[in-house]
This record gives C-alpha cells, sequence and structure tokens, in this order.
C-alpha cells in the first residue's frame, strides 16, 4: 500500500468501493431491500440515497428473484448494477437468475451479450440466526463457470476488491460478513487503488504448517496461529480474498514451502471451496506435502440456534489448532 | 406503401415463418437439428403484428418458442437456420440452439429456457430505458403456462410499481405442454390480475395480423408516452404438439382442424387472394421457398464450432477457475 490511507470500518470500505466508482461511472446503480431510506440493513449503503438519490439508490420490495432479474436485463443493456440481498440466505430464492441467466448469458448468445453485474451481502455465520440465515453460499456459486467470487478479510481488500467487481464485465459474487463490519483497518483514498482477482495475500507468514482461509475464518486462523506460536509452531496464513478464479500459483508456492496445509472456512464439508482448494494441492504439490491435508469447516449439520451448540459448529481457534498440530504430527 | 403493399409485407413474414419451421421440422426428423424443437406455426400473426408496430430500437424478449419473433425481427433464415443446426454460423454460434436464439443487431435479447425466468430481464431492459430515458419499448412474450410462477408476478408488481415501458404479452395457446387452460388457471382471464398490479391490460382473440398491431400500437403508446406497463392476453393456438417430441393425444383432431380454418395466415391469404393479388402471393410464396432452401444449404454447409469458443464465451479475458 502506497500513498495517503484512512482508517475506517470494514463496512465503510465496501461503501468508498461504490461510492467511488458510481462517481466514477454514473452506469453504475445500487438496489436493494432498505439500501435508501432505511439506510441499509446493515448500514453499508448509509447515506448512499441523501449522495445520488433515488434513481440510484433504489428501494426494491422484497422480491429477490424479481429485482436480480431486472439488474440482469439492465446490465445485458449497458447498465452496471450492484445488487444488495440483506444477506446471501436470500439469494437462494433469486439463484434461477444468477445461474441460469447471470452465468449464461455470455454463452447462450454465441458472445453478443454479457452481464457486468455485483451481487453483493454478508454471507455465512452472523450470531445465532438460526439455519435458514446462517448459510455459507460461496460453495453454491463457485461451482458456476461464468460467475467469479470473492470474499475480503480485510478493509483495504473490501475496497479494493469492490472496485475490481464492479469494474469487471462479467459477475461478481461479493461476500461479506456481519461479524466483520466493524472491523477497522486503513484503506489507501487512491480512487485507482483496486485489488485484482485470483490472488491471494499473505496474512501472516510462518514457515511450519500452511492455513488456507477466507473472509472472517482468516481472523480466526490468525488467533489459532498466535496459539500456536506460543508451542512453537509458527503458522503462514494464507487469506485467498478470490475464490472463483482461485490463486494456484500462491497455493502450489506456500505449500512447497511449509509442506503441511489446514484450510479453514465456514460452510458444510460436503465438496464446496474447501474441497476444491485440497483437490488442487494434492494434484500440484503432490511431492511437496508431508501430511494429508485437513479441512476444518462448519459441522455437517444445519445450523442450530443454541448459543452453545451454534459455537460447537461453527469452526473454531481451538479446532484449526487441533488441525494444525494433526498435520505437524504435534498431537498430544 | 400502400395498405396492399403492407400486408402483403406481413403475409411475407408469417409465410416465411411457417416454411420454415415446416422445414426445420423435417430436418429435425433427419437428425440435423438435436435437442427440443418448439414450433410457432398457428401463432405467427402475433410476433409478425407487434414486430410491425414496434420501432427498430425496441427490445424483444421471448420464450424458448422463439425462431418466429427473431425471423419477424429480421434474423436471416440463414443465421437461424445454422443454429438450430449447431453450426458456427448460427446467431448464437451454435452455443444456444432452437430455445436461445438472439440477434442483438435486431435488438431480439433472447429466448430463454425457464418458464417465466425471461419476464424479470425484459422489465430490466425496460428499466434501463428509463434509466436512460433512451424511449425504448421492451416486449416480452410469454405463455399462459407461465402465468403462476414466482418471477411473472415478481416482473409484474415491480414493473407497475417502478413504472416501467414494457409491455408482457401472453401469448395463451391454451396448453401448458399437454395441459390445457382449465386444469392450469382457477381464473382463464389472465389480465385479471392486472388491476392487482396497477397496471393496463388488454385482451383478445388473435384473428389476424392487422388487428394484432392496433393492440400493440396502444400499448406501445402507453409504454413510451407515459412509461407505463401493460399486461396484454392474446387467445392464439399452436397447430403442432408443445415440442418435436409431442404427437400432441390431448385435444382431438376436430379442435385442431377448427384452429386451423381460423389461421391468421389463411386470412392473410385469403384477404389478399380477394384483393386479386393472387400471382403477386404465388411470387412471394416461391422467394420464400427459395429463401428456406437456401438457408437449408447454408446451414448444412456450414461448419460446427469449435472448442476454442467456450472459454471465450464463458468469461471476457483470462478464465476464472
Amino acid at each position: 500500500m502506497s500513498g495517503p490511507t484512512k482508517s475506517v470500518r470494514f463496512r465503510e470500505a465496501i461503501r468508498m468501493g461504490m461510492v467511488e466508482e458510481m462517481e466514477r461511472d454514473d452506469r453504475v446503480y445500487i438496489v436493494g431491500e432498505e439500501v435508501g431510506h432505511y439506510q441499509g440493513a446493515y448500514k453499508v449503503t448509509e447515506g448512499m440515497l441523501e449522495k445520488f438519490g433515488p434513481k440510484r439508490v433504489i428501494d426494491a420490495p422484497i422480491t429477490e428473484s424479481g429485482f436480480t432479474g431486472i439488474s440482469i436485463g439492465a446490465a445485458m443493456v449497458g447498465l452496471r448494477p450492484i445488487v444488495e440481498y440483506m444477506t446471501w440466505n436470500f439469494s437462494a430464492v433469486a439463484f434461477d437468475q444468477i445461474l441460469n441467466n447471470a452465468a449464461k448469458m455470455r454463452q447462450m448468445s454465441g458472445g453478443q451479450l454479457h452481464v457486468p453485474i455485483v451481487f453483493r451481502a454478508p454471507n455465512a455465520s452472523a450470531k445465532q440466526v438460526g439455519s435458514q440465515h446462517s448459510h455459507a453460499m460461496e460453495h453454491f456459486y463457485a461451482h458456476v463457470p461464468g460467475l467469479k467470487v470473492v470474499a475480503p478479510a480485510t478493509c483495504a481488500d473490501a475496497k479494493g476488491l469492490m472496485k475490481t467487481a464492479i469494474r469487471d464485465d462479467d459477475p461478481v459474487l461479493y461476500m461479506e460478513s456481519e461479524t466483520l463490519y466493524n472491523l477497522k483497518g486503513d484503506v489507501p483514498e487512491d480512487p485507482e487503488f483496486t485489488v485484482p482477482f485470483g490472488k491471494a495475500s499473505v496474512a501472516r507468514q510462518g514457515g511450519d504448517v500452511t492455513i488456507v482461509s477466507w473472509s472472517r475464518m482468516v481472523h480466526v486462523s490468525l488467533q489459532a496461529a498466535e496459539e500456536l506460536a506460543k508451542e512453537g509452531l509458527d503458522v503462514e496464513v494464507i487469506d485467498l480474498r478470490s475464490l472463483r478464479p482461485l490463486d494456484e500459483e500462491a497455493l502450489v508456492a506456500n505449500v512447497s514451502k511449509t509442506h503441511r496445509a489446514v484450510v479453514a472456512y465456514e460452510g458444510w464439508p460436503y465438496g464446496g471451496v474447501g474441497a476444491e482448494v485440497v483437490d488442487r494441492i494434492q494434484r500440484l504439490a503432490f511431492d511437496e506435502l508431508d501430511a494429508p491435508i485437513e479441512r476444518v469447516t462448519t459441522l455437517d449439520y444445519p445450523m442450530p440456534y443454541n448459543a452453545k451448540l451454534e459455537q460447537h459448529v461453527i469452526p473454531s481457534a481451538e479446532r484449526v489448532i487441533e488441525a494444525v498440530k494433526r498435520v505437524a504430527y504435534r498431537s498430544a | 406503401m400502400t395498405d396492399h403493399e403492407r400486408h402483403l409485407g406481413l403475409y411475407r413474414q408469417m409465410q416465411l415463418i411457417r416454411r420454415f419451421e415446416e422445414e426445420a421440422a423435417r430436418a429435425y426428423a433427419q437428425g440435423k437439428i438435436g435437442g427440443f424443437l418448439h414450433l410457432y406455426i398457428g401463432q405467427e400473426a402475433i410476433a409478425v403484428g407487434a414486430v410491425a408496430a414496434l420501432s427498430a430500437s425496441d427490445y424483444v424478449l421471448t420464450t424458448y418458442r422463439d425462431h418466429g419473433l427473431a425471423l419477424a425481427r429480421g434474423m436471416s433464415p440463414r443465421t437461424a437456420m445454422s443454429e438450430l443446426f449447431g453450426k458456427a454460423t448460427g446467431c448464437s454460434q451454435g452455443l444456444g440452439g432452437s430455445m436461445h436464439f438472439f440477434d442483438v443487431e435486431h435488438n431480439m435479447l433472447g429466448g430463454y429456457g425457464i418458464v417465466g425466468g425471461h419476464l424479470p430481464i425484459a422489465a430490466g431492459t425496460a428499466f434501463a430505458s428509463k434509466y436512460r430515458g433512451d424511449g425504448r419499448v421492451s416486449v416480452v412474450f410469454f405463455g399462459e403456462g407461465a402465468a403462476s410462477i414466482g418471477d411473472c408476478h415478481e416482473a409484474m408488481a415491480l414493473s407497475a410499481l417502478w413504472k416501467l415501458p414494457v409491455i408482457f404479452v401472453c401469448e395463451n395457446n391454451q396448453y401448458a405442454m399437454g395441459t390445457p387452460l382449465t386444469r392450469t388457471l382457477a381464473n382463464d382471464d389472465v389480465t385479471a390480475r392486472a388491476a392487482g398490479y396497477g397496471m393496463a391490460s388488454d385482451r383478445f382473440v388473435c384473428e389476424n395480423v392487422h388487428q394484432v398491431m392496433e393492440h400493440f400500437d396502444l400499448a406501445i403508446k402507453r409504454a413510451r408516452e407515459l412509461s407505463e406497463p401493460t399486461l396484454m392476453e392474446i387467445r392464439t393456438y399452436r397447430h403442432r404438439g408443445h415440442s418435436m417430441s409431442d404427437p400432441g393425444k390431448y385435444r382431438t383432431a376436430e379442435e385442431v382442424e377448427e384452429h386451423k380454418r381460423r389461421d391468421p395466415l389463411v386470412v392473410s391469404r385469403t384477404a389478399l387472394e380477394k384483393a386479386g393479388l393472387g400471382d403477386k402471393l404465388t411470387e412471394l410464396d416461391a422467394s420464400v421457398e427459395t429463401e428456406v432452401q437456401d438457408a437449408i444449404k447454408f446451414a448444412d454447409d456450414s461448419p460446427e464450432p469449435g472448442p476454442e469458443l467456450l472459454a471465450a464465451t464463458t468469461y471476457k479475458g483470462a478464465f476464472a477457475r
């Protein structure tokens, strides 16, 4: 990072990215439930209605499939919409629009049309919001060719990835976390600061074991790494930032250094982005591995409401620590 | 242009669609076309009449029964037939097939395979027109089988709320695949729901192409001048089955024959014959025949798309893997 920076919260960093791009390009608008007059369900869009007016900051009724489809149609003929879902959970009722229209338009029109659009929302667990409001949706979407999926963990990445997403000519799904909205961090003020897709970053350097993570779980992994340092294990934490495209080169280079890896993320263990990361590492760096790769995931149940059971199901620093010890053959 | 000349032009478009599809059905039977093939035969007057009333810059979108609208809009039969044959010279370079005709040059923004899923898309192209103030109207066609699905409701609710310049056209051909209207809609007046959305509506039985044009003139004026949507329901009839695999056993031969007697294409032909234009019709039919045969030959001779096309039509630039 170079040039002047500003200390902001994660939600403000997202907003900075959107506001700067809306100032830069009048084809960009935002639509969603409560994004305008209410100032955003999580205050991410606070002040944007006053700044840009109701033409470009549009309150929609509860019609996810409707306003998703409308925005895809608008993008096909030249606008560049940002679609906010109150949470990614509710994108499930718009899944057909994202899967069948956003992702496939370029191909089924033989390249005549494309859909420059950003879908964004908080993702994965919040706090005791129950099974229907706790889904990690990146796993569903990263499966689909034609879509790009990013999940920032820091304020600077939140801003930089948002700007890249808005400037991209294909559909981008941008995953936030309710638990990160108050996180503080420095972000560059340069309006040309962007973060490229497909480039992981190193959140912590270490030589013994690599933890691969993204979004909120980067912070949990860093916490685990501090604990492990006390026990003499030097852990590297990779923040993927971008899930599709995935930074294969960084994974291979890193595992070639540590020879051991744990993938820590929210989402169920059956398939998903974590399984994809494991597949890439074993396929591309098989000879470098000194232990099987472990995954630390949400347990394989719908999310329970009870606070203790919820903490049991969500991947914790303790479970990450145990997994790191196992791959380092340090288990008690 | 005289009224007769204009009518001859409309007749030719309907006849082109009819003969194009009859030959497509033959090519399907010969194995030259794969997958699904949904024919528009019997409904041509609707696409032709609507397009005649629209401006070239207006957007049109429809279902998987899309050949008629594409041809009416100006897609060349060569390009259309090549798409059916899966050839690189097709409108979607052979990647879309029968259900996914797209022709951006003629503002034909697609044939869609998910029932009702394209209604919000059309509301979106209308949204963009309003956002830019470009004065374009969007028209979206769907069947009565789509009238009950959620996206139909959301698209209409939002279009009325946001006053979008869009026309929702329910081509009620009375069968949702094999299920008759009586078993799909409790209220068979699809336009009855327009009142619930606070939207204007129009409902009529398609008798001839001129009548379709006149009805569209009003809805287009409402969209263009007032930026207000319209829900239109047009009773029509498809002569063939739902798709090529459907023998249509759910309806009687008498019913089909009765509708064929009222075929708007025949209505046009009869009127033009009565006006003493029989020779002109013979000439037009011959030119349509030549054009369709040329399309078949062109599609037959065209190359197939290669695998290099796949990545380039999935993402712009570097492939996101």
